[in-house]
């Protein structure tokens, strides 16, 4: 078994080492780190975009794999940079880095939290892609474990943990996941094929799209408030310093990025998850893990590393399915995997057997592509942080155009632009509400799934509800949620009642 | 420093233009995201036809993603209807919504059907593990207990894979489908993995879904729904073979605006005849599961019509629409 692994691994670099091959994956690296960086393009559209350029160019299979996952990859680096910089974030996934990102950055701390983020978001995507290679054909059986019930359960575990995350105020979070929710279920209904909340409006029917919204609470809001204050008043536009290896940072997350590592591996190998959850449950597990006196929040290395290990760990998780069972785990393989039909490869259990070159090709390509960017993300740092380092008034309304192209280029149509604005203005009401706006997008991003998954339960078990607790996995994750939603409140009263006595 | 990153900035929103928008002389809508299936037909058709020189320059591929091709359609009937240089990417998932009135109250005779050129087809699948040896032992399975199968497929709830077994359960003479099980997943990877995974008894879908798995042998195909076997699949049987008439495929074709002139709707059809006669067009076939199925000009439109009438019928039954 371990001779086999070596010797396809050596048939893989044998493809990827060419100059060709490595010229791609730079190249792919790059692009993908501009476009994870710019706001309101994402892994998914980004990889869509670049799909017409591999067929122009007439890449062959395995060239256009390596491209378009140099880009994936790259796209999933380059989204922290505006979450830490800019308080936008790059794509879904780095919503979470938002949290703690931006206020190390704020603290005159940007260089630090750029380099840390980078090499948490290196040893989360290599250790994903050393699990990918060693692990895949047995790790694709998990997800025949994993049926609505389970779902349902994983879902719930997320939900829970989500109290009291973006804000001080309990009630407000919950207010802010529960217009979230609401949004989530604008469109068809999958488990009656009936439209809810439209209006009668086809452009609401296939449900309103995460990148809109996150576009539009982010950037859209960040410009009305840049024009209310006379453009004087903008939180947007820390400075970059110099930037040094914070090796201190790096020495103290260290079990944090492995934790989170893992975490987010496991949410990107079940189908439907991907990145987005694995970053969530990263952060979560070591905010419970830190406590109170973790002070999460505020902007401490941990809340930087985790959702960054974390979210480009279960990138390379949802290569699993994709290439095991032609099964995508997130947007984005989705993309990649129509890629592979076009290109005349089956994704699927047969795989690994039948196109070795390409399996292994891919995935020493994935291992150099991960050298590349952290050299890129580290040391070259400054050439992307240029981008977005210009003064307010030029970079917001350039953000601004570069989100409305984006989001134009997603669907086509104004109705999304119209959309995106309506979103800036409830960011902009939000906010001086101060109610966070995290949590609108994370009951986008998770309820919809939590709701169809339950739904199907219901249908397979005939509304018996008992059939939640019916298996050791789904068990398993309902007291790891209960747990999640009262350790909290439980280890509050431990911990500050000593405080208290000292004060 | 500043020019420099703006000039970036530039150069990256300038990429994303450049991919969506070059003129060029035809163009041909997909009514979904790239990688799908309407994308897939577009890109291919549109790339044999060129190369056929059927057509004088590329045909230009627009995305157009939204409420289920329904945004498309609205599109083309409101705002291009006699523009004689758009075809528009469809298969039977269009048909079945106009049939079920999921288009906002558009109808399928607002546009003029140019035809279909290969299928893919309609397959009932079970876990290599499971009970069931053959369309007639679940066939018997329902009859005594329709509690006893739930079916997983990739559309939703009414939509085509909900359709197909139940279609196959009427011909076999059961009255009231309407007891059966369907879940929805959010493709048919997902509803394979669901039913491998044994919390659905069968999988309704397309054979194109289900080869890696067939390969494998973690999944079983019970029945074809085609007229013959298909070619590379030769021994699995069709539904017909095991006493149940019935045909559902899965039909890539393509439409035009209602308001061309018949010579512009013949001109496209003569273009989409020659793609099916070619060799490059049967490889691109055989390469991606697709069996022939070709159906072109007033012959296709019987079709659609006839196959809208009866998803209406069945539509109703099931309670998807009034």
């Amino acid at each position: 078994m371990e001779i086999d692994i070596l010797s396809n691994l050596a048939l893989g670099f044998s493809i990827a080492l060419s100059p060709y091959t490595l010229f791609l994956a730079v190249v792919g690296c790059f692009l993908g780190t501009i476009i994870g960086a710019l706001p309101g393009l994402g892994p998914s559209n980004g990889v869509a975009i670049l799909i017409p350029i591999t067929f122009a160019l007439g890449l062959d299979a395995t060239s256009a794999l390596v491209l378009m996952t140099s880009v994936y990859y790259g796209a999933m680096y380059g989204g922290r940079i505006s979450s830490i910089l800019l308080n936008i974030p790059g794509d879904e996934p780095a919503l979470m880095t938002t949290l703690d990102g931006y206020p190390m950055a704020k603290a005159g701390r940007a260089g630090d939290a750029l380099v840390l983020s980078g090499v948490a978001s290196f040893v989360g995507a290599f250790l994903a892609t050393v699990g990918l290679m060693l692990l895949a054909p047995v790790l694709a059986r998990v997800a025949f474990m994993f049926g609505p019930a389970e779902y349902f359960a994983l879902y719930l575990l997320a939900f829970c943990t989500l109290g009291g995350m973006a804000s001080n105020n309990q009630a407000k979070a919950a207010l802010s996941s529960c217009i979230g929710l609401g949004i989530a279920m604008v469109g068809v209904d999958d488990s009656s094929g009936l439209p809810r909340l439209t209006g009668g409006n086809l452009h609401l029917y296939d449900g309103i799209d995460f990148l809109v919204a996150i576009v539009g609470l982010f950037a859209i809001t960040e410009v009305f408030f840049f024009i209310e204050s006379h453009g004087k008043d903008s939180s947007i536009g820390v400075k970059l310093e110099k930037v040094t290896i914070p090796w201190k940072d790096i020495w103290v997350t260290r079990w944090t990025m492995l934790r989170c590592t893992v975490i987010g591996f496991i949410a990107g190998v079940l189908p439907g998850a991907g990145a987005s959850l694995g970053s969530f449950l990263a952060y979560t597990t070591e905010k419970s893990i830190a406590g109170e006196k973790g002070k999460f929040g505020t902007g401490v290395p941990k809340g930087v590393a985790a959702p960054e290990a974390g979210n480009n760990a279960a990138a390379g998780g949802a290569l699993v399915p994709m290439l095991t069972l032609g099964v995508p785990g997130s947007g984005t393989t989705a993309v990649l995997l129509a890629l592979l039909v076009t290109l005349n490869i089956t994704p699927g259990p047969t795989l690994f057997t039948e196109n070795p070159d390409v399996v292994w090709g891919l995935i020493a390509t994935l291992l150099i592509a991960n050298v590349v960017l952290l050299l890129m993300n580290v040391p070259m740092m400054r050439i992307f942080v240029r981008i977005l380092e210009v003064p307010a008034w030029l970079l917001l309304p350039g953000v601004t155009m570069v989100s409305f192209v984006g989001i134009y280029s997603l669907s086509g149509s104004y109705f999304d632009l119209l959309l995106m604005v309506c979103f800036g203005v409830l960011g902009y009401v939000l906010r001086k509400l101060s109610i966070p706006t995290v949590p609108v997008i994370l009951g986008i991003l998770l309820g919809g799934h939590m709701e169809t998954s339950l739904r199907r339960a219901m249908v397979l078990s005939n509304g018996e509800w008992t059939y939640l607790f019916s298996s050791p996995i789904a068990i398993g994750l309902w007291a790891a949620a209960v747990a999640g939603f009262i350790a909290p409140l439980f280890l509050r009263k431990v911990i500050k009642k000593p405080q208290r006595v000292e004060d | 420093m500043k020019i420099k990153s703006l000039r970036l900035l530039f150069i990256s929103s300038m990429l994303v233009v450049a991919s969506t928008g070059l003129a060029y002389a035809n163009e041909c809508i997909a009514p979904a995201n790239p990688g799908g299936g309407w994308d897939f037909t577009c890109r291919q058709i549109g790339k044999v036809m060129y190369d056929l020189g059927a057509v004088d320059k590329p045909i230009q591929v627009t995305n157009m993603a939204g409420a289920g091709g329904g945004l498309a359609y609205n599109h083309v009937v409101a705002e291009r209807n006699d523009d004689e240089k758009l075809i528009v990417a469809a298969s039977s998932a269009t048909t079945t919504r106009l049939a079920q009135n999921a288009y906002a109250g558009m109808t399928a005779d607002q546009v003029r059907w140019v035809g279909a050129i290969g299928a893919d087809p309609g397959i009932i699948l079970v876990g290599a593990k499971s009970p069931f040896n053959s369309l007639t032992d679940l066939v018997d399975a329902i009859k005594k207990d329709p509690n006893s199968v739930a079916f997983a497929g990739g559309s939703a709830v009414g939509g085509f894979d909900h359709l197909k077994p139940l279609m196959v359960l009427q011909r076999a003479g059961i009255e009231d489908v309407t007891k059966v099980r369907y879940i929805s997943m959010s493709g048919g990877g997902d509803a394979i993995t669901q039913t491998i995974g044994g919390f659905t008894q069968a999988m309704s879908g397309d054979m194109s879904e289900a080869v890696g798995f067939i390969k494998s042998g973690d999944a079983r195909v019970l029945a074809v729904l085609t007229e013959e076997r298909v070619p590379g699949f030769d021994d699995i049987p069709t539904a017909k073979e095991q006493g149940i008439d019935i045909v559902a495929v899965n039909w890539r074709g393509l439409y035009v605006p209602k308001g061309v002139p018949d010579d512009t709707f013949n001109t496209w059809a003569d273009r989409l005849q020659k793609v099916a006669d070619s060799a490059e067009w049967q490889k691109i076939m055989a390469d991606n599961g697709l069996a022939p199925f070709t159906k072109v000009g007033g012959d296709f439109q019987g079709y659609v019509d006839q196959v809208v009438a009866e998803v209406q019928k069945l539509s109703k039954e099931l309670g998807v629409i009034q």
